[in-house]
């Protein structure tokens, strides 16, 4: 590896997040953004030839350093680190349609999700996974929120482009689908019940 | 990406609360009234664009009611959106009429969105579920549990605390205790009295009227007393016979 790389390698270790390849340019002044990111690719491709336990993951707009997946659950049953517990369902959609609708107040967010959203608002914020973005121009000036970086890093995202596209989805239900889908799914229900 | 998966239900936690009215945690089951209503859209099978809002509405008041989701607002509202839909379907209306607008076309519009998300927020799960599997630095374990901190106590939370235990400890049983003062002064008088008109009186005459355990001890004690200073004489010619008392002879009474 070239000292550059070593040094990157260094910082990124030492770092509790993901550093952006313009934080990375400031370590060393003789270095430029492209040697930066040669140099990542060279850590990258190291870690993955030698077959490290650790990866190079690109998230968040920047670069971190993390332990494999199939290391996770021995290191968790040694309680040396834990995985970040599961989101709830309320917690997801509100994640959803503020990932999509940024810029986006309360009022939209409980419309489109058909329950209040205040406290769930309140706890994601809290936790630092959406932020206050601005006002809206309508009456009484709602709050605006917009997800955060912390968001891309929970979910493991590089940036928003990340999220499906709209075309991706499968929009509407799909009652047309071969009679056994449906039987399938209704199937899945009453287990899911029982 | 494939389909939204079924959305399956979070195990509910009925035992903490029981099965009793009021706010009951089977809320939690539904992330709120347009997943209950797709939940039961896809139980039937039956298409967004065309909802039979009768039979819909029906089974969503049927639902919220067997849920005991009928105190949460946000079904409240839905519910009587469907209601307010069912009626507007009834309405009579000519085939030909133009401009007509489907009642539906907004709970429809609602309902795709409500999907859309749906879907976005199982991804997200998904997304998240995998970045969990690889562990950052800066992990910091929770802290020790501290060691309670020293009592501090002021003299109001001691005495409502004794007040507690005191409450709590079973009623002990207890014995009245009532004082009988033994009347030795007027059980005296009562002899000296008897004493000045007869030379003799009987034990028996002695002792008066309403004769009680205190009654006797006293007479004993002023006929012992009256004896020691010499007022009287304690005679009992034969054994067991009754004990006469005798004004003393020798000193005049009076």
């Amino acid at each position: 590896m070239s000292p550059l790389a070593q040094l990157l390698e260094a910082a990124l270790f030492s770092a509790c997040r993901p550093l952006t390849a313009e934080e990375l340019t400031t370590l060393d002044s003789d270095a430029s953004a492209a040697d930066v990111r040669v140099a990542l690719e060279q850590l990258r491709e190291h870690y993955d030839f030698n077959q490290h336990g650790v990866e190079l993951v690109e998230l968040a707009g920047g670069y971190q350093i993390l332990t494999r997946p199939v290391h996770a659950a021995a290191i968790e049953r040694a309680q040396f680190s834990v995985r970040t517990p599961k989101l709830t369902a309320a917690t997801l959609e509100t994640l959803a349609v503020i990932a999509y609708r940024q810029p986006v107040g309360r009022v939209e967010i409980e419309e489109i999700r058909g329950v209040s959203a205040g406290g769930v608002l309140r706890s994601l914020q809290e936790r630092g996974l959406i932020e206050v973005v601005g006002r809206s121009e309508a009456l009484g000036r709602p709050l605006l929120y917009g997800t955060t970086a912390l968001f891309l890093e929970l979910l493991g995202m590089r940036d928003l482009a990340d999220l499906p596209k709209a075309e991706e989805l499968t929009i509407a239900l799909q009652p047309h689908r071969a009679a056994s889908d449906g039987a399938d799914d209704a199937a899945a229900y009453v287990e899911a019940e029982s | 990406m494939t389909a939204t998966e079924p959305t399956t239900l979070p195990e509910v936690p009925t035992s903490a609360l029981g099965a009793g009215p009021g706010f009951v945690v089977e809320l939690e089951a539904f992330s709120g009234p347009l997943d209950l209503l797709l939940h039961l859209l896809r139980e039937e099978q039956l298409e967004i664009a065309d909802i039979p809002i009768a039979r819909i509405a029906d089974q969503f008041l049927q639902a919220v009611h067997e849920l005991g989701l009928n105190q949460a607002a946000d079904y409240l509202d839905m519910a009587s959106r469907l209601v307010r839909l069912k009626a507007q379907m009834l309405l009579p209306r000519r085939a030909e009429e133009d401009g007509w607008e489907d009642p539906r076309a907004e709970l429809v519009r609602r309902l795709l969105e409500y999907q859309q998300i749906r879907e976005v927020a199982v991804w997200l799960g998904h997304a998240a579920g995998k970045r969990a599997e690889q562990l950052a630095r800066g992990y910091l374990p929770p802290p020790p549990a501290l060691p309670p901190p020293p009592l501090t106590l002021n003299l109001f939370d001691m005495l409502a605390a004794i007040d507690r235990v005191i409450a709590g400890m079973p009623s002990p049983v207890l014995h009245r205790v009532v004082a009988r003062p033994l009347d030795v002064e007027s059980a005296t008088r009562r002899i000296e009295d008897l004493l000045l008109d007869q030379e003799e009186i009987r034990w028996t005459d002695a002792l008066g009227s309403g004769v009680t355990i205190v009654d006797v001890l006293s007479t004993l004690l002023a006929l012992l007393e009256l004896a020691k200073r010499g007022s009287l004489r304690l005679l009992q010619p034969t054994p067991f016979c009754p004990m006469v008392i005798a004004r003393e002879s020798t000193r005049p009474a009076a």
